[in-house]
């Protein structure tokens, strides 16, 4: 008898085995019913609480019925987008970063919505909806929501060693070495080699413009002449130790922010949210101001992170999907959604000044226009040019960025910046694009 | 071990025939093709879950993608044969070469730290005045159930300086503060995750064997003067060599293939290249670079080079441990 159930067991285990693999290979979804009733859509998303905004959508549309997927958000987003696209089961809509469109569009994941979304570009500022069409007349995405950089500070720190809030990049570097000498042990901020987002984005606001396009050739510029002046300052600061070296985002990171240890962060509008979990006991006690300019007078920012809302190629109803992503990202109602729900700063300028906006994050509570003094930074938002291997890139950074943080000297960061240029054009090439020498 | 006469097997024989189907030719054919009918689930398992992917990556590293114009849209990439070119740049690669050149060093602490402590934790529980025996193997087995993105999380705070108790308390105390995270030092703290882990099942293996042993063995010996000593570097590590070789195999496996632990430990540090252990430059190859053909090629190649070490070291060891039998 044993041997009969055995064998029965690895019967069923083989018939059990065989079978999710062949469910797994032929999912197809019942797409042949998609004519009769409403039009049945989803969306891969990673903000919080999208499936609350979408509600909203699905109690007032009965023909359109969006379906929220929550998502791992980043760089593992895009692959899974990618590899989705390559079996052509992509859903029919996608939340993604703006670095992040030109290599969906490059891998066929995004469809081009000109047509669907005519109109809708008033609602954003230039800079902002460029991202999104990478200059052309092509439109692969709508913004949903945007990072203009900012300066956060510790007001009672400041005031307590007489240090003033710089307004240009000058005044920073002279900030940051009066705290040095007055409490050695303290540093301004650090310069963080494993994030790239924010080395891209203050190197926008210098007027850096990282991948460029002339007929069917791309030119990379990583080093050019505005990244260098920013990869120097940067660089001259880690080398003399007015700033600290180590990576943001780290247990140390958030314990030298709780406790003082670092007086600043050069950050995004979102970074109220990051300082109640990186620094629980500072409630209160930020400030924020508009990011430092490199010369007097000037009035430029750049962007870190921020995404946007795509149709798939996949789509069966690209105009149903379209007309969800515009209401999603342009309508009042469902950006004071998206804000209250999803905690987003949305790129639609027109909410950036609205009610739900009103009132200031608590760890700016002594800043009561908060929101109305991001608005104005946000106007300012320089355009940024992104390419296909953004990620290669960005990977190369905090490789070469890193070791140069470790070396301390601004002859590293020159090299690093060398090196980043260097891997992104050889990807480029290997891959097969044609790029500019 | 006595054979039985051969009239036995044939009696055997004779008194299963009349349970035996009629035609005896159908019988023996079903008979035949049985052994194949019970391995058919396995084979196809094997087929479906093993063999099939490792074709596909073994294609995919002979293609590669085309790109036509900017690369934006619809058929802007097609996938061309590209015959041994991805093969040919994932082993002039220098980031793969100095991947493993860093695996092959962190190899070097890791498996003779590991395979030593684990032997020694097993001769220690099986000697003869040991307490609390259970215990102790269960308390060094225990870190092996703890997942290795959760140890290299454990790890990372305890080495990074501004969390770390032992830095507190060695500042209190006046010493230097080693970074633990950087340069050679990391080498060590990536061994130390990596040891503190895998001491335990090792030890498990080896200890095993050693229970194996027949007790005669160690009488004859004590009777013949042996100290505890004497018996273990003697007797027991002659007679469980055989373990040593397989756990031996285990971790050269399990450092080539070391991905978890410095993965982990990237973001706390500048210290960790985002392609820092051969996998690591796979993944980084496949997932952010997007270009999963040339992947497949440092893939393969890595699977060629761990076939090769393991059969390498399997022919020596086989050829040491035959030559001390003969002996």
């Amino acid at each position: 008898m044993p041997q009969i159930t055995r064998r029965s067991l690895a019967a069923a285990t083989a018939v059990l085995l065989g079978a999710t693999a062949l469910t797994a290979c032929g999912s197809s979804d019942g797409e042949a019913g998609a004519d009769s009733g409403p039009v049945k859509l989803t969306y891969w998303a990673w903000a919080p609480g999208m499936d609350k905004v979408a509600a909203l959508w699905n109690a007032e549309h009965p023909d359109i019925q969006i379906t929220v997927q929550k998502q791992a958000s980043g760089d593992d987003l895009v692959t899974k987008i990618i590899t989705a696209a390559k079996a052509h089961k992509g859903p029919d809509l996608v939340q993604a970063e703006y670095q992040a469109l030109p290599t969906l569009v490059s891998n066929d994941a995004l469809a081009d919505i000109s047509d669907e979304v005519q109109g809708a570009e008033k609602h954003f500022a230039p800079g902002v909806w460029q991202q999104t069409t990478f200059g052309g007349d092509a439109v692969y995405a709508l913004p949903q929501d945007s990072g203009p950089l900012m300066f956060f500070y510790r007001k009672d720190l400041f005031e307590q060693y007489g240090l003033t809030v710089p307004t240009t990049w000058d005044q920073f570097a002279e900030t940051a070495r009066a705290l040095k000498k007055k409490a050695p042990k303290k540093a301004l901020t650090t310069f963080s080699a494993n994030d790239a987002g924010l080395f891209a984005g203050l190197s926008q606001q210098a007027g850096a413009k990282w991948w460029t396009f002339e007929g069917d050739t791309w030119k990379v510029g990583v080093d050019d002449a505005a990244t260098k002046k920013v990869t120097d300052f940067w660089g001259g600061l880690v080398a003399e130790g007015a700033v600290d070296n180590q990576p943001m985002y780290t247990p140390a990171w958030n314990n030298a922010l709780n406790t003082g240890e670092q007086l600043a962060w050069v950050s995004a509008v979102w970074a109220p949210g990051v300082l109640t979990t990186a620094a629980p006991d500072t409630k209160g006690k930020w400030a924020m101001a508009p990011l430092p300019q490199w010369s007097a007078g000037e009035n430029a920012t750049g962007s870190w992170g921020g995404s946007s809302t795509a149709v798939t190629t996949d789509s069966k109803h690209k105009a149903a999907a379209a007309q969800f992503a515009t209401w999603l990202n342009t309508d009042p109602e469902a950006l004071a959604a998206l804000v209250k729900e999803s905690g987003i700063y949305p790129a639609a300028t027109a909410a950036q000044t609205s009610g739900a906006l009103a009132k200031a994050p608590g760890y700016f509570a002594g800043q009561p226009d908060f929101y109305t003094e991001a608005a104005e930074i946000a106007k300012t938002t320089a355009p940024a040019a992104w390419g296909p291997n953004v990620n290669v890139a960005y990977t190369a950074f905090k490789d070469e960025f890193g070791k140069a943080a470790k070396a301390k000297t601004a002859a590293a960061f020159g090299e690093a910046l060398a090196a980043v240029q260097d891997t992104t054009v050889n990807d480029l090439t290997k891959q097969g694009f044609e790029v500019a020498k | 071990m006595t054979q039985p006469p051969k009239g036995a097997r044939r009696a055997y024989g004779a008194r299963t025939a009349p349970y035996a189907h009629p035609s005896p030719t159908t019988a023996l054919e079903r008979a035949r093709s049985a052994p194949y009918f019970f391995l058919l689930p396995a084979a196809v398992l094997f087929l479906l879950f093993f063999a099939l992917p490792i074709g596909y990556a073994v294609w995919l590293s002979f293609h590669k993608v085309e790109i036509k114009g900017l690369g934006l849209g619809k058929g802007a990439k097609s996938e061309v044969w590209a015959g041994l070119e991805n093969y040919a740049s994932a082993l002039t690669d220098s980031e793969f070469l100095a991947s493993s050149l860093r695996v092959l060093g962190y190899g070097a602490i890791v498996v003779p730290v590991m395979l030593g402590l684990a032997l020694l934790f097993a001769l220690l529980l099986d000697s003869q005045r040991v307490r609390g025996r259970s215990f102790a193997r269960l308390a060094i087995f225990l870190p092996y159930a703890v997942p290795g993105v959760i140890a290299a999380v454990l790890w990372g705070f305890l080495y990074l300086p501004d969390v770390s108790p032992f830095h507190h308390l060695l500042e209190k105390a006046g010493l230097p503060q080693p970074d633990l995270m950087d340069g050679g030092p990391l080498y060590l703290a990536m061994s130390n995750i990596a040891v503190w882990g895998g001491t335990g099942f090792n030890m498990i293996v080896i200890y095993t064997a050693l229970r194996a042993l027949p007790a005669e063995v160690y009488e004859a010996a004590k009777l013949d003067g042996c100290s505890e000593l004497q018996i273990a570097l003697r007797i027991k590590i002659p007679m469980v060599v055989p373990s040593l070789v397989l756990t031996f195999f285990f971790s050269i496996i399990a450092t080539l293939q070391v991905f978890n632990e410095p993965m982990t430990l990237k973001p706390l540090t500048n210290g960790i290249p985002s392609t820092w252990s051969p996998l690591m430059k796979v993944y980084n190859d496949a997932f952010t670079g997007g270009n999963i053909h040339a992947a497949s090629a440092t893939a393969v190649v890595l699977a060629l080079a761990t076939f090769a070490l393991s059969f390498a070291l399997l022919r020596i060891s086989n050829r040491r441990t035959t030559q001390g039998a003969s002996r």
